[in-house]
């Protein structure tokens, strides 16, 4: 899966040239998020995967957009890191669709791990985005406009992803105390859930604190979080996942700090400000001003 | 680049654009007179326009007026805050309307458990962690000047600050902005909940200098306190063995919360400056903190010291309480006030390379301000491989200016040739902007051009600054240089 930087050069622009500059282009990685939009006439591409550079003592990582998520962090464990992904996927496909895992509270949105990537235009060229170091505000931040732009500004070819310290010590957590009882009395916690009954929490950290503080929280030891129901994800305020107090306990996990809420039932319909919806329309005008970059894939479905 | 001569060629005369304001705000929040304009025509760059007037709003209402009424007159306008700024980014166009958001002060609310407030973009930094303090929160970023610095200007430039190694920079702690964009419509970009629909609005405009809006209402994200703290200061006879030992601790899966480095030059200063005992014999200090639970700490202050025994460490000094943490957090904040006792002025530098390249960049810093015959300091976040080159000089010898930019550019490509980047934290303003193809091809600019015009077709948002001109266009803005500035 290592590939050495003139590979990758090489690999990202043969991957700019199936791009191309004419017809509707959809980019695919594992389908684990689902999938490339796809219809009739629109090509399919993929983009390069394979690991560039590990460079711990940067925190920072090279990859191709098309590495599969897990293949990033089988590589980083080696040298005691990882990244605030979700797991399963590819790293492109992550960032694109742009939604972040349940250890968000403490890790993290995924929106800000991407440092630099090459992405594909819609005028098939390979545009730099951001720079190499964690630390950067040359120019317009045009990395954080790509993480959730679900491929209709440009395809991710490579990116400089930042990483983490992989925990050494963590554990997970359980109690039936209410969730914001128990999100006031940890220090930092990773992740805390909550399905209107039971409370999860994860903690990491040196194994001293970390008992501690459970036990000050009123926490017992559990094999890991619940799971997650798939059918809808909901977005909302942190302080407002109090509504959930009315929902049957079990049909739903919610991020509390963060306001995912993992549901059974349909999200509330969203409605987009119209000078939103305007400024959405001028941005892919400018980026794809023919519309071929995922044809179809609504980025803002209020609008 | 013709827009921008037709609109100046529409400028309308000073009293009708003043008179329009005036109708549109109280009087005394329109000001044309010489003092103001003087004042407002440089931020905390070498840089100066010259504003046609300045407007203080005092609400989103306010700052809507205010972009109408430029819409209206086809006028440039800066939104504006502290003015702390280093890149020239409050710097006004020729003609342009300054917005100040300084009276725009109030804290709107505060969520300590969720860990959320809203404010308003003229509200100091420090400020607003000093009022919140009592909630066991705090708003991360935290620039040297947080003191006098806005969570506006903080948005605008995506700010950092010492503490921004293990918690991130400005974006990391925006959740959603409340904006008056370019053509004066209002808007809420981002959101409170964790995954707003569409594209990341609120990550573009953060960072983007004044030239995608203005932010008129800001919900940031805040950090809880830590628990426990121990800040630590170790010195080295050699600057490269304390350069080195910041990539082993992060190798080693530590992230502290902060790694500063101050040379000689400046340990002198400082120590003269507040007495707090510092290493003065030795080459260059590491200032290192470390927070979170107490076993934690402990850990890894004694895996610190493992390392830095192991890059010949001299003192390892550990703060024993707050008031000798503050003492030394005093020296590295009040570094830059205490270099007036080496020479009257001084340029302040911000550039970021690999941490891995600490030791030979500063060799080649130290190697120019020589070629250069040019007093440098050193003073910076190590952590991120922030660099913060500071040349001190007499402004009043002749040709030195001369030989300070040329430093400053040196370094600058120094930087950018190690892998690094032209900005850590300062921005790119006037200052870089027309270094920016040192990082950027014409493919990549033109992208960034892109999502500029689609905030601000018209292009009077914060003109010229960031992005350079395309060869041959010759009619931009007329900023001239100050004599006189703080910097320079």
């Amino acid at each position: 899966m290592g590939l050495n930087g003139d590979e990758l050069d090489e690999q990202l622009r043969l991957f700019a040239h199936e791009v191309g500059d004419v017809d509707p282009v959809t980019v695919m990685g594992l389908g684990s998020r689902g999938g490339a939009p796809g219809g009739p006439g629109v090509r399919t591409v993929r983009a390069p995967a394979g690991i560039g550079w590990v460079q711990p003592a940067e925190m920072t990582i090279r990859c191709g957009a098309g590495t599969p998520v897990d293949d990033v962090d089988d590589v980083l464990a080696e040298h005691g890191q990882c990244i605030a992904f979700p797991p399963g996927g590819t790293i492109g496909g992550a960032l694109a669709v742009g939604r972040s895992g349940v250890r968000r509270l403490g890790w993290g949105p995924i929106r800000d791990t991407l440092l630099q990537t090459r992405y594909v235009s819609a005028a098939g060229d390979l545009v730099k985005a951001g720079g190499p170091t964690v630390k950067n505000v040359s120019g317009f931040d045009l990395c954080r406009l790509l993480v959730g732009s679900h491929g209709t500004l440009g395809f991710l070819g490579d990116v400089i992803l930042r990483t983490r310290p992989r925990p050494v010590n963590q554990q997970w957590f359980r109690s039936d105390r209410d969730p914001w009882a128990v999100l006031g009395d940890l220090y930092r916690p990773t992740s805390v859930l909550w399905d209107g009954a039971t409370t999860w929490a994860l903690l990491d950290g040196h194994p001293a604190d970390v008992v501690e503080r459970a036990a000050s929280a009123g926490m017992e030891p559990t094999d890991g979080p619940p799971a997650l129901p798939e059918a809808a994800r909901w977005s909302l305020p942190a302080a407002e996942l109090a509504v959930l107090r009315d929902h049957e306990p079990g049909t739903f996990v919610a991020e509390i700090g963060v306001g995912i809420v993992h549901h059974t039932g349909p999200a509330p319909t969203r409605v987009a400000d119209a000078t939103v919806v305007d400024l959405h329309d001028r941005i892919k005008a400018e980026f794809d001003p023919t519309g071929r970059l995922n044809p179809g894939v609504a980025v803002l479905p209020g609008a | 680049m013709r827009l921008t001569t037709r609109r100046r060629s529409r400028v309308a005369p000073e009293s009708t654009l003043v008179e329009a304001l005036r109708q549109r705000l109280r009087p005394d929040q329109v000001r044309s007179g010489a003092t103001e304009l003087h004042l407002y025509r440089h931020d905390a760059s070498n840089l100066a326009g010259r504003a046609e007037v300045v407007c203080f709003a005092e609400s989103a209402d306010d700052v809507r007026a205010v972009v109408e009424v430029a819409n209206e007159h086809g006028v440039p306008f800066v939104p504006r805050g502290s003015g702390t700024g280093l890149a020239g980014g409050a710097v006004p166009p020729d003609g342009a309307i300054v917005i100040s958001t300084t009276k725009m002060d109030r804290i709107i609310s505060v969520d300590p458990l969720n860990r959320v407030a809203w404010v308003e973009p003229g509200v100091l930094n420090l400020d607003l962690s000093t009022r919140i303090a009592h909630l066991g929160v705090h708003f991360a970023p935290d620039p040297s000047s947080q003191q006098t610095c806005s969570i506006g200007g903080n948005v605008a430039n995506n700010s950092g600050g010492p503490h921004c190694l293990a918690d991130g920079v400005t974006s990391a702690h925006v959740l959603a902005v409340e904006a008056v964009l370019a053509d004066g419509s209002v808007t809420v970009l981002g959101g409170v909940d964790p995954e707003p629909d569409g594209y990341d609005l609120r990550g573009a405009f953060v960072g983007s200098e004044g030239m995608f809006g203005v932010a008129t209402k800001v919900c940031v994200k805040l950090t809880e306190n830590p628990v426990d703290v121990a800040t630590m200061l170790l010195d080295f006879g050699d600057v490269a063995d304390g350069a080195q030992l910041v990539s082993d601790i992060i190798a080693a899966g530590i992230v502290p919360a902060a790694v500063e480095m101050m040379d000689q030059l400046c340990l002198r200063a400082v120590e003269a400056f507040i007495h707090a005992g510092l290493p003065v014999d030795q080459a260059a200090a590491l200032l290192i903190e470390v927070t979170g639970l107490p076993h934690d700490v402990a850990a890894q202050v004694a895996e610190i010291r493992r390392l830095a025994v192991a890059r010949s460490v001299g003192g390892v000094r550990v703060a024993a309480d707050d008031e000798e943490r503050a003492l030394l957090w005093k020296g590295r904040k009040s570094a830059f006030g205490a270099i007036a006792n080496i020479k009257p002025n001084y340029y302040l530098h911000d550039t970021v390379v690999p941490r891995h390249r600490l030791p030979d960049v500063l060799e080649q810093v130290y190697e120019i301000a020589e070629r250069h015959e040019l007093l440098v300091l050193n003073v910076f976040h190590a952590g991120d491989g922030n660099l913060h080159p500071l040349l001190v000089y007499d402004a009043t010898e002749p040709g030195v200016t001369e030989r300070v930019h040329a430093a400053g550019h040196e370094i600058v490509r120094a930087s950018v040739a190690a892998g690094g980047v032209l900005s850590g934290e300062h921005g790119i303003g006037l200052e870089k902007r027309d270094l920016m193809p040192l990082m950027f091809s014409d493919v990549d600019l033109a992208a960034q051009a892109a999502l500029r015009r689609a905030f601000d077709p018209a292009g009077l948002a914060n003109p010229d600054k960031v992005l350079p001109s395309p060869a041959g266009c010759g009619d931009r803005h007329t900023v001239a240089s100050a004599a006189d500035g703080v910097w320079v």
